[in-house]
């Protein structure tokens, strides 16, 4: 985005590389985005340390670990009657999540347009996605805890500190997921009831959710790169 | 101001984003299916979630029309977090170390048993 920006005062400040300057010094807002869409991003950012120091430990406690650390391939590969398939179920989950930040965006896009069937739909076939995948996260936890034996302690593979990292990270994660799929619906209900022509005559709500939901999925993205396939 | 009539782009870009973002991830899963091992593996997987991450940031997320002085905010202070990976990066080493000193070699992974 290159336009130059008007100050209060009416002169015009540069945009484009120098914009930068311009906007941190022009006596006004320096963020030229709905002060929504501001927060959102900085509490993003915020939990963007959260995760970060989350993977980090991780990666400090794997690193100081004595016994060997489990195989993830093997711990997460599942059977469908033949041989195990290596990390098949988080495979899947990876292209529920995918799918629907997909939906989300088209839902961000619809809301702009003021289809507000299409983008309630869309923002519902969002949630859905995201329930489907904290249910196969459910079963996932189920067969480690209850099959495999696995404690925040202790597992019978190998590090005993692979639980604790993972029920943690996943946890968290998992967590996200789940407020992400209420804030969805009660954008939703919001977007189908037409609140939002009625309080602020634009839809940048959904994109404020929308960035939520990317963000979830873009937290998955290193989860799976340090976690599953490390 | 443009910005505040929202961000509109036409629908194929997300729907080419979308696709991408399906392929990189059969990739980065093809990396575990094909048992790479050592640093391709590393590097692979690397890329692809790199890769991966800058589309959903950028495109999704809408980064890539926002004014500089929003990206310069939210990019740049995540990258304390490197520092904070190669601190403990020292630290692990050293608590690895110590641990071999004092205990020895720790034991192999066992195979993983399914039921």
């Amino acid at each position: 985005m290159s336009e130059a920006v008007l100050t209060d005062s009416g002169d015009v400040l540069p945009g484009g590389g120098d914009g930068v300057v311009a906007d941190f010094s022009a006596d006004k807002q320096t963020f030229q985005v709905p002060w929504g869409k501001a927060m959102m991003w900085f509490f993003l950012l915020s939990d963007t340390f959260i995760f970060g120091c989350f993977l980090t430990s991780y990666m400090t406690v794997r690193m100081s670990a004595r016994d060997a650390w489990p195989v993830p391939s093997e711990v997460f590969a599942l059977s469908f009657g033949g041989d195990p398939i290596p990390l098949i179920l988080i495979a899947i989950m990876t292209f529920i999540l995918i799918s629907s930040s997909g939906t989300m965006a088209l839902a961000v896009n619809m809301g702009y347009r003021g289809e507000r069937k299409k983008a309630f739909w869309l923002m519902m076939a969002t949630a859905a996605f995201g329930v489907m995948f904290v249910s196969m996260q459910a079963f996932e936890w189920t067969k480690l805890i209850v099959d495999e034996g696995v404690r925040l302690w202790s597992n019978p593979m190998g590090a005993a500190q692979f639980g604790a990292t993972f029920f943690m990270i996943t946890g968290f994660h998992g967590l996200h997921v789940s407020v992400g799929v209420i804030y969805l619906i009660v954008t939703g209900l919001r977007v189908r009831s037409g609140y939002y022509d009625r309080t602020r005559g634009n839809y940048e709500m959904v994109e404020i959710t929308g960035l939520y939901w990317h963000f979830v999925d873009l937290v998955w993205v290193f989860i799976f790169a340090f976690f599953y396939l490390w | 101001m443009a910005q505040e009539s929202g961000q509109q782009h036409p629908l194929s870009i997300y729907f080419w984003i979308w696709g991408l973002l399906f392929v990189l991830s059969f990739f980065s899963y093809m990396v575990d299916y094909m048992n790479f091992q050592g640093g391709v593996r590393w590097a692979l997987i690397l890329l692809f979630m790199f890769l991966k991450a800058g589309l959903i940031v950028s495109i999704f997320m809408h980064l890539a029309w926002e004014r500089k002085a929003l990206k310069v905010a939210i990019l740049l202070p995540p990258l304390a977090l490197l520092v904070l990976v190669l601190l403990m990066t020292y630290e692990a080493d050293y608590t690895f170390a110590t641990r071999i000193d004092f205990f020895g070699e720790g034991a192999p992974a066992t195979p993983v048993h399914h039921p």
